[in-house]
């Protein structure tokens, strides 16, 4: 792999894990229990700490001084390369669970894939984050069955948080942007805890694609707004 | 230098971190939690535990406090990846410890089936009569339990 392929790659995963990392904070001290409060923190807390190690081995690759912070705090919209996906909002509680169940299962296939690569830098990150993701497909498919085979009301809010996140899903698989090639390990999976849920596979739609160029939607802005407010506010800020 | 004055150096360097607790959970020091990986060439290396562990810099701060305030100055500190931590690497001190302070430990050769966790051990009364009652518990390294028999809740150290 070329540096500014590796530069990219690691951007990217460095992307997505920053972004659903701070998508999740959001719900710090809002979650319906305790419980679900202190498990999506701890994602998110695993996530930013998987951004820190991509972002910061993007940085070094690129060699023009930029960490991982600088990475989060000092770029512009168009320059981030996450996948649409994680920056949708949180939307209710069962939006939320279908977005980190339809991301954690392709980010554990992949990090499993990388880790067994040959770039060794990617690899080992790859490795350790691999561990703490198979905990977070676990909590999310766990909730997908529990609220998928609740009431009336968790199904139909389930079925329609699955049915809002689907479009992003072909983006996850696109073979331009070193896309991992297990669609059909994934599809399984899916397939296998909707139907323990008891729910359907939601209508195939078309898939909207972009953010791996920077094309993203209107709502990773505002999520930066908010991210990056110190560093804009008072740039160069340290303690 | 001889083999024997590296060897003391290493023994020495032990011994200081082996007082540095981690931030977290201070019964354990970060050498009984597998932190403190090696000690080479005036270097000690250290692996996080979890990727988002907050107390990574805190740890990295407090060993370079130790290694300081003992005029080691000299010694670097470096961080590895490889190989990734497990729970494997807390020692059978370190599991004790974290028993007698209320820390389910993790059984030994738990990474291998993460997921497929077994019954932890109350370790209030010992009782296997134990349930989860939330995988993530009040840090990154600790799930929610509860005992059966004695009616405690308990943290139990995840396997990893």
């Amino acid at each position: 792999m070329s540096d500014s392929a590796l530069f990219h790659h690691a951007l990217r995963l460095g992307d997505d894990a920053l972004i659903l990392g701070q998508r999740l904070s959001e719900w710090c001290g809002h979650a319906p229990m305790l419980e679900i409060d202190l498990a999506l923190a701890n994602i998110g807390l695993d996530l930013l700490g998987q951004a820190t190690h991509f972002l910061n081995l993007a940085g070094e690759i690129e060699a023009r001084g930029r960490d991982a912070d600088a990475l989060a705090f000092h770029r512009d919209v168009l320059d981030f390369r996450n996948c649409l996906l994680v920056e949708q909002p949180n939307g209710d509680f069962a939006q939320t669970i279908a977005r980190q169940f339809l991301f954690s299962n392709w980010q554990e296939l992949l990090m499993r894939e990388i880790a067994a690569a040959s770039e060794p830098r990617l690899s080992a990150i790859a490795a350790k984050a691999v561990k703490e993701i198979a905990y977070h497909a676990k909590f999310a498919s766990e909730w997908v069955v529990r609220l998928g085979d609740g009431t009336d009301e968790s199904r139909a809010r389930m079925t329609a948080g699955l049915d809002w996140m689907w479009r992003f899903v072909d983006e996850l698989f696109d073979p331009k942007d070193g896309a991992p090639s297990h669609r059909a390990e994934w599809d399984s999976r899916i397939a296998r805890t909707l139907s323990e849920a008891g729910l359907e596979l939601p209508k195939p739609r078309r898939g909207v694609m972009g953010g791996r160029k920077g094309h993203h939607s209107e709502h990773l802005g505002h999520l930066l707004t908010e991210m990056q407010f110190l560093q804009r506010a008072y740039p160069g800020a340290v303690w | 230098m001889s083999a024997t004055a590296e060897l003391s150096l290493k023994d020495r360097v032990l011994e200081i971190l082996s007082h540095v607790p981690d931030p977290e959970i201070p019964c354990v020091s970060v050498v009984d939690l597998g932190i403190v990986r090696d000690v080479r060439e005036n270097a000690v290396v250290i692996t996080p535990t979890y990727t988002g562990c907050p107390a990574t810099i805190a740890i990295e701060q407090d060993i370079r406090a130790a290694l300081d305030g003992a005029g080691l100055s000299h010694v670097k500190i470096e961080t590895t990846l490889t190989p990734p931590w497990t729970t494997d690497w807390i020692s059978d001190d370190g599991r004790a410890k974290l028993r007698a302070y209320g820390i389910a430990p993790p059984p030994k050769g738990a990474d291998k089936h993460s997921l497929r966790e077994t019954a932890a051990e109350c370790p209030r009364c010992g009782s296997l009569d134990t349930e989860e009652i939330s995988r993530f518990g009040s840090t990154p390294c600790k799930s929610l339990n509860r005992c059966l028999d004695c009616q405690e809740p308990f943290d139990r150290f995840k396997c990893h």
